[in-house]
């Protein structure tokens, strides 16, 4: 029978010759990654499967802003050790476990990935079946090496034309979100001729941001592009089987994506399903904070950008524009590529790598009444702060060119070098 | 044996997409269990902490708790919520439920069989609600989750199968 893309990963990793949409399959974990937050409640095991398939990343509170979080470093250091797990990325070569998991090629083309955060779904972009689990279930994998998965239907987005200049993986998702709002349950899968268009930190944010309409696995097949992003960090082809989809493989919808007509888009705060819209519908909204971030769009390509749009410009009046590079490796790619410099004589305040202000845990919280333009992950009411607070989501090039004009404007306007912006 | 798996509790009712963060706000990852329970809903219901009381049912829409991989059930379960009842689950949050020790069950159109203050029956293992004399079947939980389920949740299982010791599962 023919399979679409997570469906022949999952019957590799579970034995099987076939799985169908309704299987429960048990599978073998290829990589388990454990994050901080993990360690704050901990009980060290008395046997692990393998320390060869386990990965272990500090990243979400980091360095630590409480005693509570500080108290989970020695444990996980100590089961580092005691267990040989090599793959332990501790503060000062750590980073959002999503970007550590792509710049160390822990997510191989047709392999199962599993770790303790939603957003997991990010390495799908290198053709994995990978999903988040909850803090037991990862303990339950580091013991036996195994979990289950009861496989959704899939649903096909066949991309096409090319994608425009100052028109993201971000843009590409809103307009996703907005147009078909939730797929729970589902696996999105992508494709088409208009996917060499799209660079490989794109297809990570739009395969991070498929936790945000509540799928299960979203996936990219291997091309050109992703076997050279892997063959430079660290996986040759040889080292792994990538899972095409079968011609006749059954989709639970098949939509197709224009990339080429694709403008700019906002979600409005609460959530992105139903409620993204392109930027030209959106309302006008005095900004306080804009951040620049997260593992979907922390990345160095993302510091980059906003880089060429804050070269020579200022941050607007009342405006923060906070910038947290996804892992230390980005933040000293950016610092020596004079990014971080641009960035902070722009008036941008830099951090260092962790998840901070995505989740509202440090580093950038909002206040009651505050309106923020956020490129990370999440637009949730009380996700950064207070619930009282409004989080509009963007590509990170609307980000910093709205944190230039104050309130969200269209980026391509900077981008193409008009200095007068509406 | 299906006796076990049935459970009936006065209901608690909320509406679609109720996210992770309503329940388990990142401000309450800095708080042990007891305290962060004391969170739950802080803005999408206040005081609903102080109302709700061992045995009660939560009944949601659809997809409940797209989210976090935060282990909101240990919350829910230390509040004394014995079941989760929704028209569609997210499908980690579901995990999340049954991982912990939380029953679980899919109901379609639950919000059409039972209002907020009345009682509700499912039965997990036959695949079933019933409240006000009517009853819906739904698929029943399979049997791997039930053994799960039975066993207290995972860390309890990860305890009995000799791979932690045993205060994981106190
Ligand atoms: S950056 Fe945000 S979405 Fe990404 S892993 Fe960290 S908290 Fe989760």
């Amino acid at each position: 029978m023919p399979m679409t893309m997570i469906e022949k990963i999952l019957a590799r990793a579970s034995g099987r010759d076939e799985v169908r949409a309704g299987d429960t399959v048990v599978a073998e974990v290829d990589m388990n990654v454990l994050i901080d937050l993990q360690f704050a409640r901990w009980v060290t095991p008395l046997a692990i499967a393998d320390p060869e398939r386990t990965a272990i990343v500090l990243d979400h509170a980091v360095p630590a802003p409480t005693v509570r979080d500080a108290d989970g470093g020695p444990r996980a250091r100590a089961f580092a050790r005691d267990f040989g797990i090599s793959r332990f990325f501790d503060v000062g070569r750590h980073g959002i476990c999503h970007q550590v998991i792509a710049e160390n090629a822990l997510a191989r083309p047709g392999q199962v990935l599993t770790c303790t955060d939603s957003h997991t779904c990010a390495a799908g972009a290198y053709n994995a079946a990978a999903r988040g689990m909850g803090p037991a279930e990862v303990l339950a994998i580091l013991c036996t090496g195994r979990t289950w998965y009861t496989v959704g239907p899939t649903i096909r987005y066949d991309l096409v034309g090319d994608l425009p200049v100052g028109v993201g993986g971000k843009d590409v998702f809103l307009h996703i979100a907005g147009t078909w709002g939730d797929a729970t349950n589902h696996n999105l899968e992508f494709g088409g001729d208009g996917l060499a268009s799209v660079p490989m930190n794109e297809r990570r944010t739009v395969a991070t941001q498929a936790a945000e309409v509540s799928a299960d696995f979203a996936t990219f097949p291997v091309d050109d592009a992703c076997r050279r992003f892997l063959t430079e960090h660290g996986a040759a082809p040889e080292d792994y089987v990538a899972a095409d989809p079968d011609p006749d493989a059954t989709y639970a919808a098949v939509r197709t994506v224009d990339l080429s007509a694709l403008e700019p888009h906002v979600a409005r705060p609460g959530a992105v399903s139903d409620n993204a819209v392109p930027i030209s519908q959106i309302e006008t909204r005095r900004l306080d904070q804009c951040f620049i971030g997260s593992c979907a769009n922390g990345q160095l390509d993302d510091l980059r950008i906003a880089a060429e749009i804050l070269e020579g410009r200022t941050v607007a009046d009342g405006v923060r524009l906070i910038v947290t590079p996804a892992s230390q490796r980005v933040y000293r790619d950016a610092l020596h590529l004079g990014y971080l410099g641009v960035l902070a004589d722009a008036g941008a305040v830099v951090t260092n790598s962790t998840c901070g202000a995505c989740f509202g845990y440090h580093m950038g919280v909002l206040g009651e009444g505050e309106v923020c333009l956020t490129a990370s992950t999440r637009n949730f009411r009380g996700r950064m702060g207070s619930p009282d607070a409004e989080i509009y989501m963007a590509s990170t090039a609307t980000v910093a060119a709205s944190a230039v004009a104050g309130h969200p404007v269209d980026p391509r306007h900077l981008l193409a070098g008009q200095e007068q912006i509406a | 044996m299906s006796a076990d798996w049935r459970i009936t509790g006065r209901t608690w009712v909320v509406g679609d997409s109720v996210d992770t963060d309503a329940m388990y706000p990142g401000y309450a990852m800095k708080m042990d269990v007891p305290e962060a329970a004391r969170h739950v809903f802080y803005a999408l219901r206040p005081g609903w902490v102080d109302q709700v009381e061992p045995g009660d049912v939560l009944v949601a829409g659809r997809n409940f708790g797209i989210g976090s991989s935060r282990p909101v059930a240990a919350l829910l379960r230390h509040l004394g919520v014995a079941a989760l009842v929704a028209e569609e689950f997210n499908s980690l949050f579901l995990r999340n439920a049954i991982n912990n020790g939380l029953p679980a069950l899919t109901v379609p159109g639950v919000r059409d069989l039972v209002g907020e203050g009345e009682d509700l029956t499912v039965d997990l293992a036959e695949g079933w609600a019933e409240a006000g004399g009517r009853r819906v079947d739904v698929a029943p939980q399979p049997p791997m989750v039930l053994d799960i389920l039975a066993a207290g949740g995972l860390l309890h299982r990860l305890v009995a199968d000799g791979y932690l010791p045993a205060e994981a599962a106190r």
